[in-house]
C-alpha cells in the first residue's frame, strides 16, 4: 500500500484550515471563533512539520514550537478580552459587538 | 500500515473540525476541537516529531481546551446558539465560497508549487544522526536555543506581557477603580 | 562716506521708533525737538555724502550699498540695497533739507493739540519712508517707500481724525493710491518676468540696449506711470489732493508739495532709460496727460475761496508741468522744477499755515485781507514765493519753468501753447491769492457776526520757531534758480551733476529753433507772467474788470461727482458682479470639492458595516485573489 506523500499531509492541512475558515466567517459565538482560528493554526502546523519530515530539517520543527508558544499567548489574551466583554452579557454574539460600524 | 494511521488520524481531524464548525453547544464545540488536536497529534508522531506531539497534547489539549472550557462556564454561554438563522445576508454562502476558494487555491499552490516547497535552507539536518530516540528532542533543542535564541527570550517576553495584560484586562471593574 | 548712506534713512526710523515708545512720555515740545535732529541729522549726512559724491569722478559717482538679502528664492533675487547717485543723493537733500525746517515749524504750528508726539512720530516715519523711496536700488525697495509714504499720508490726512471730513479724506487718498500702486506692482512683475531682476540697473541696461522686446519695456514704463499718475496727483487720479488739505498745514507742505508727489516724477527719472527706449506713444502721453493735467487744475485754482486748496490745485497743476518735461525728454528740467518747486510750494503752504495760525484758524480767503501790516514776516515771505511761482526773474520759479518750456516747444507746439497759457493762470490766480490775502480791505470784522465765523479778533504774527523755517525757504526761493541758468553751458550745474544718470534718457535739443532762438522764449516767457499779474491786479485791487469765478471751476469741473456717480452706479453693480461670481464660482468649485469628496466618501462609507464576520469574508477574499495571482503566475511560467 502506498505511504502518504508529503503532497497528501498538505491537502489534509489545507482541509483542515478551510474548515477553520469557514467556522470564523460562518459562526457568531465569539468562543467558537475563536476555537476555529485554532484550527487553523493547527493546519500550518502540521504543514510544516510534514515539510521538515520531507526536508529533513528541523527548522520546520522550531517554528511549529512558537507557533505554539504565541498561540498560547493569544489564546489567553483573547479570552481575557472575551471575558471582559461579555461579562455583563451572556447571550452576547459577534455581531453585537458592532461599534467600528461607519 | 502508515497508510491506516494517516486514514485514521486524519478522519478524527476532521470530523473533529466539522464538528466544531457545527455544533451548537460550545461545550460540545469544545471537545470536537480535543478530538482534532489528537488527531494532529497523531499525525506529528507519524512525522516523526515526537517532542511536538506531546507538546501538543499537554499545552493545547491539556491547557488551552481547559482554558476554553473554563471560560465557557465562567460566563455561563454554554447555552445553544441559533444556527438556523443568519442575521448577516449571504454570509453563509460568502463563506463557503471563501473556504472552497481557499481550499483549492491551497491544493493547486502545493502540488504545482512542489520545486519551491522542496528547496532546503540552512537547517539542522535530522538525517544526520537521528538514530537515537532522543534525536529528535536533541536537534530541536540545538535549534531553538541555538540558532533561534533571541526569538526564544522574546517569546519569553510575550508570556509575561499576555499573562499580565490579560490580568489587567479581566479584573473585575470594582477592583480596577480601588 | 557713501558706506554710510543707510544711516540716512535709519535716523529718521529711529526717532520714529523712540517716539512710538517714549512720545507720549517726553511730550511738547521735547517730541517736535527730537523728530527735528532726527531728520536735521539724517540732512547733515545726506550733506557729507553729497560732497563725497563731488569728490569723485563724473562716470563714478554711483554707490550700492546692499545692507542684506531681503528676498532669495530661486532665481527671484532681491536684496535690500540702497544707491547713493546723484538723483538720489539730490532728492535726499531736498526731503531732508525741507523736512527739517518743516519738522521745526511744526513745533509752533502743532502747539497744544493733544496728540503732539504722535504727529511727529508720523513725520518721521513719512521721511524714513520717502527716503527708502528715493534711496532705493531696485523697484521693490521703491515699493517699500511708496507704500510707506501712502501710509503716512493716509495717517496725517486723518491726523484730526474725530472731524468727518479729515477721516474721508484719508480714505479717499489711500484708495486712488492704490490704483497707482496697482500699476507700480504690475510693472514690477513684467519686469521681473522680463527681465529676471527689478534692479534698476538691470532693468535701464535691459532697456538701453535692447535686449528685451519693446513691448514689454512700454508695458513696464505705461504701467510706471500709472503709479505715478497716482502717487503724483496726475489725471484722471488727483482728486485726492485737494481733499488731502483736511490735515494740518505742514503735512500739506511736507508731503503734498515737496515730497511724495514728487515720488513719481523721481520714478519717471530713475526710469529714463526705459521710457527712451519705449515706443513713441509713450512719451507722447506722458506729455499730453501732463499738460492736460496743468491745465486743467490752473482753470480751477482760480476759483477756489480756500487758502490752501488755491495751492492745492497749484501743486497739481505744477506736477503737470514736471510729467509734461519728461514727457518731452527734459528730465534734468523736470528735477530742477521739482527741487524749485518743493522750495517756493513749501514756502507758500508753510506761509499759509501762519495765516491760518494768526486768523484762529480761519482758512477763507473772503474774510481776510490786509494782513501785511499786522503779519509783516508771514507777507514778506508770502510774497516772495509768489513771484517764484509766477515766474518772475530772477526768482528760482521762473528757470525752471522756462527750462521746460524749452525742451517742450522744441517737441511739440501745441503742448508749449498750453504750458504757456498754464503758466499765465499761475500767475493770474497765486496774484488773486496774494491780494484776497495780504492787500485791500480787512474783511475779517464784517464777517465776525456770520455762521462759522470765528469771532472778532485781532490776527497776529506767528511765533519765531515758525519763521525761521519761512526766511531759509524764501532766501532759497530766491537763489535756488542759479543752479542752472541758461545763459552758458558752465552755469548748467544741474545738469552737469546729473548727467551719470540721465544720460541715456535725455533729449538733446541743440540745433533745434527752440535752443538757437531761447533768449526769445525767454522774454515771452517774463511777458506772460507780467500779463498774468498785471491782469489779476486789474480784476482784484482795481476792481477795472469783473471777476470771473464760475460755479464750474469752483466745483472743478465736477469731477469729484462724476467719478462718485461712476464708481457709485455701474462701478458698484461692476464689483458686485465680481463678487458674486468669486462667492458662486469660486468658493463653489472649492466647496464643491469638499462635498463631492463627502458625497463620495457617505457612499463608501456603506462597506464599514461594524461586522467583524463580514471583515473577515472580506480578508479571505483578499487572500484568495493574492494566492490566486501568484498560483495563475506560477502557472504560466
Amino acid at each position: 500500500m502506498p505511504a502518504p506523500t508529503t503532497l497528501s499531509y498538505l491537502v489534509v492541512a489545507a482541509l483542515l484550515f478551510a474548515n477553520g475558515a469557514f467556522g470564523v466567517m460562518a459562526r457568531r459565538n465569539p468562543l467558537i471563533m475563536f476555537m476555529c482560528i485554532e484550527l487553523m493554526l493547527n493546519a500550518v502546523n502540521l504543514s510544516f512539520v510534514a515539510l521538515a519530515r520531507e526536508l529533513t530539517d528541523i527548522d520546520g520543527q522550531s517554528i511549529v514550537f512558537f507557533v505554539l508558544v504565541v498561540a498560547a499567548a493569544e489564546v489567553v489574551v483573547g479570552l481575557g478580552i472575551i471575558v471582559s466583554i461579555m461579562r455583563n452579557r451572556s447571550s452576547l454574539t459577534a455581531d453585537d459587538l458592532a461599534e467600528l460600524k461607519g | 500500515m502508515q497508510l491506516v494511521v494517516f486514514v485514521v488520524a486524519s478522519a478524527m481531524m476532521l470530523v473533529g473540525a466539522v464538528g466544531v464548525v457545527t455544533r451548537r453547544n460550545p461545550v460540545h464545540a469544545a471537545l470536537s476541537l480535543v478530538l482534532t488536536l489528537f488527531g494532529v497529534a497523531v499525525h506529528f508522531v507519524s512525522l516523526e516529531a515526537y517532542f511536538l506531539a506531546a507538546v501538543q497534547v499537554i499545552v493545547y489539549a491539556g491547557a488551552i481546551v481547559v482554558l476554553f472550557l473554563f471560560v465557557i462556564m465562567l460566563l455561563g454561554v454554554d447555552k445553544a446558539e441559533d444556527l438556523r438563522t443568519e442575521p448577516l445576508v449571504a454570509q453563509r454562502w460568502l463563506a463557503g465560497v471563501a473556504a472552497l476558494g481557499l481550499l483549492g487555491l491551497l491544493v493547486v499552490a502545493a502540488a504545482r508549487g512542489a520545486d519551491v516547497l522542496r528547496t532546503r535552507s540552512e537547517g539542522l539536518d535530522t538525517a544526520l544522526d537521528g538514530a537515537s530516540g532522543d534525536a529528535n528532542i536533541q536537534q530541536l533543542a540545538r535549534s531553538v536555543f541555538g540558532d533561534y535564541v533571541v526569538a526564544f527570550e522574546l517569546t519569553s517576553v510575550l508570556l509575561v506581557v499576555a499573562v499580565v495584560g490579560t490580568v489587567m484586562l479581566a479584573r473585575k471593574r470594582a477592583a480596577a477603580e480601588a | 562716506m557713501t558706506d554710510l548712506v543707510w544711516l540716512v534713512p535709519a535716523l529718521p526710523l529711529v526717532g520714529a521708533l523712540l517716539l512710538v515708545v517714549f512720545g507720549a512720555r517726553i511730550g511738547e515740545p521735547r517730541a517736535g525737538w527730537l523728530a527735528t535732529l532726527a531728520t536735521a541729522s539724517s540732512f547733515i549726512f545726506t550733506v557729507l555724502m553729497y560732497f563725497d559724491l563731488l569728490g569723485m569722478p563724473s562716470e563714478e559717482r554711483s554707490h550700492v550699498v546692499r545692507l542684506f538679502s531681503w528676498i532669495p528664492v530661486g532665481s527671484l533675487q532681491i536684496d535690500f540695497a540702497l544707491l547713493a547717485d546723484p538723483l538720489s543723493v539730490t532728492m535726499a537733500l531736498f526731503v531732508t533739507g525741507i523736512g527739517s525746517l518743516i519738522h521745526l515749524y511744526a513745533i509752533g504750528y502743532m502747539h497744544g493739540d493733544p496728540k503732539f508726539s504722535k504727529f511727529f512720530l508720523y513725520l518721521n516715519l513719512f521721511v524714513f519712508s520717502m527716503l527708502a523711496l528715493v534711496l532705493g536700488e531696485n523697484l521693490l525697495v521703491t515699493f517699500l517707500g511708496w507704500e510707506g509714504v501712502g501710509a503716512c499720508s493716509y495717517f496725517l490726512i486723518a491726523f484730526w481724525h474725530t472731524r468727518e471730513s479729515a477721516a474721508v479724506a484719508g480714505k479717499k487718498a489711500f484708495v486712488t493710491n492704490r490704483i497707482g500702486d496697482w500699476g507700480v506692482m504690475t510693472a514690477m512683475f513684467v519686469a521681473f518676468s522680463a527681465v529676471g531682476s527689478v534692479s534698476y540697473k538691470a532693468i535701464n541696461e535691459a532697456a538701453h540696449e535692447g535686449s528685451i522686446s519693446q513691448t514689454a519695456i512700454s508695458a513696464i514704463a505705461i504701467l510706471l506711470f500709472i503709479g505715478a499718475c497716482g502717487k503724483s496727483a496726475q489725471l484722471p487720479l488727483y482728486f485726492w489732493l485737494p481733499d488731502a488739505m483736511e490735515g494740518p498745514t505742514p503735512v500739506s507742505a511736507l508731503i503734498h508739495a515737496a515730497t511724495m508727489v514728487t515720488a513719481g516724477v523721481f520714478l519717471m527719472t530713475r526710469v529714463g532709460p526705459v521710457l527712451a527706449a519705449s515706443y513713441g506713444w509713450v512719451t507722447d502721453t506722458i506729455a499730453v496727460v501732463g499738460a492736460a493735467t496743468a491745465l486743467f487744475a490752473a482753470t480751477i485754482a482760480v476759483a477756489q475761496h480756500d487758502i490752501k486748496r488755491v495751492l492745492a490745485y497749484s501743486t497739481v497743476s505744477q506736477l503737470g508741468f514736471m510729467f509734461l518735461a519728461i514727457g518731452s525728454g527734459a528730465y534734468v528740467a523736470a528735477i530742477f522744477h521739482m527741487v524749485t518747486h518743493a522750495f517756493f510750494k513749501a514756502l507758500l503752504f508753510l506761509g499759509s499755515g501762519s495765516v491760518i495760525h494768526g486768523m484762529h484758524h480761519e482758512q477763507d480767503m473772503r474774510r481776510m485781507g490786509a494782513l501785511r501790516a499786522a503779519m509783516p514776516v508771514t507777507a514778506f515771505t508770502f510774497i516772495i514765493g509768489w513771484l517764484a511761482i509766477a515766474g518772475v526773474p530772477p526768482f528760482a520759479g521762473f528757470w525752471s519753468k522756462d527750462e521746460i518750456l524749452l525742451y517742450v516747444y522744441a517737441d511739440n507746439r501745441l503742448l508749449y501753447a498750453v504750458g504757456m497759457v498754464t503758466a499765465l493762470l499761475t500767475a493770474y490766480y497765486m496774484t488773486r491769492q496774494v491780494i484776497l490775502v495780504f492787500f485791500g480791505k480787512a474783511r475779517w470784522h464784517d464777517a465776525s457776526s456770520e455762521h462759522g465765523a470765528h469771532g472778532d479778533f485781532t490776527p497776529h504774527e506767528s511765533p519765531r520757531v515758525m519763521l525761521v523755517p519761512l526766511v531759509v525757504l524764501a532766501a532759497l526761493s530766491v537763489v535756488g534758480g542759479f543752479m542752472q541758468l541758461p545763459f552758458s553751458k558752465d552755469l548748467h550745474f544741474l545738469e552737469h551733476w546729473l548727467a551719470p544718470v540721465v544720460e541715456e534718457s535725455e533729449r538733446s535739443i541743440k540745433g533745434t529753433w527752440a535752443y538757437d532762438n531761447k533768449y526769445v522764449l525767454l522774454g515771452v516767457a517774463v511777458i506772460v507772467a507780467v500779463a498774468g499779474i498785471a491782469l489779476s491786479i486789474a480784476v482784484y485791487a482795481k476792481r477795472r474788470l469783473p471777476a470771473v469765478e464760475p460755479k464750474v471751476l469752483e466745483s472743478a469741473w465736477f469731477y469729484d461727482a462724476s467719478v462718485a456717480k461712476v464708481v457709485g452706479g455701474p462701478g458698484a453693480a461692476a464689483f458686485r458682479g465680481v463678487a458674486t461670481f468669486d462667492a458662486g464660482i469660486v468658493d463653489g468649485a472649492v466647496n464643491g470639492a469638499g462635498a463631492l469628496a463627502r458625497g463620495l466618501g457617505g457612499i463608501v462609507r456603506r462597506a464599514q458595516t461594524g461586522f467583524v464576520r463580514a471583515y473577515a469574508a472580506l480578508i479571505a477574499f483578499g487572500a484568495i485573489a493574492l494566492l490566486a495571482w501568484f498560483v495563475w503566475r506560477g502557472w504560466l511560467a
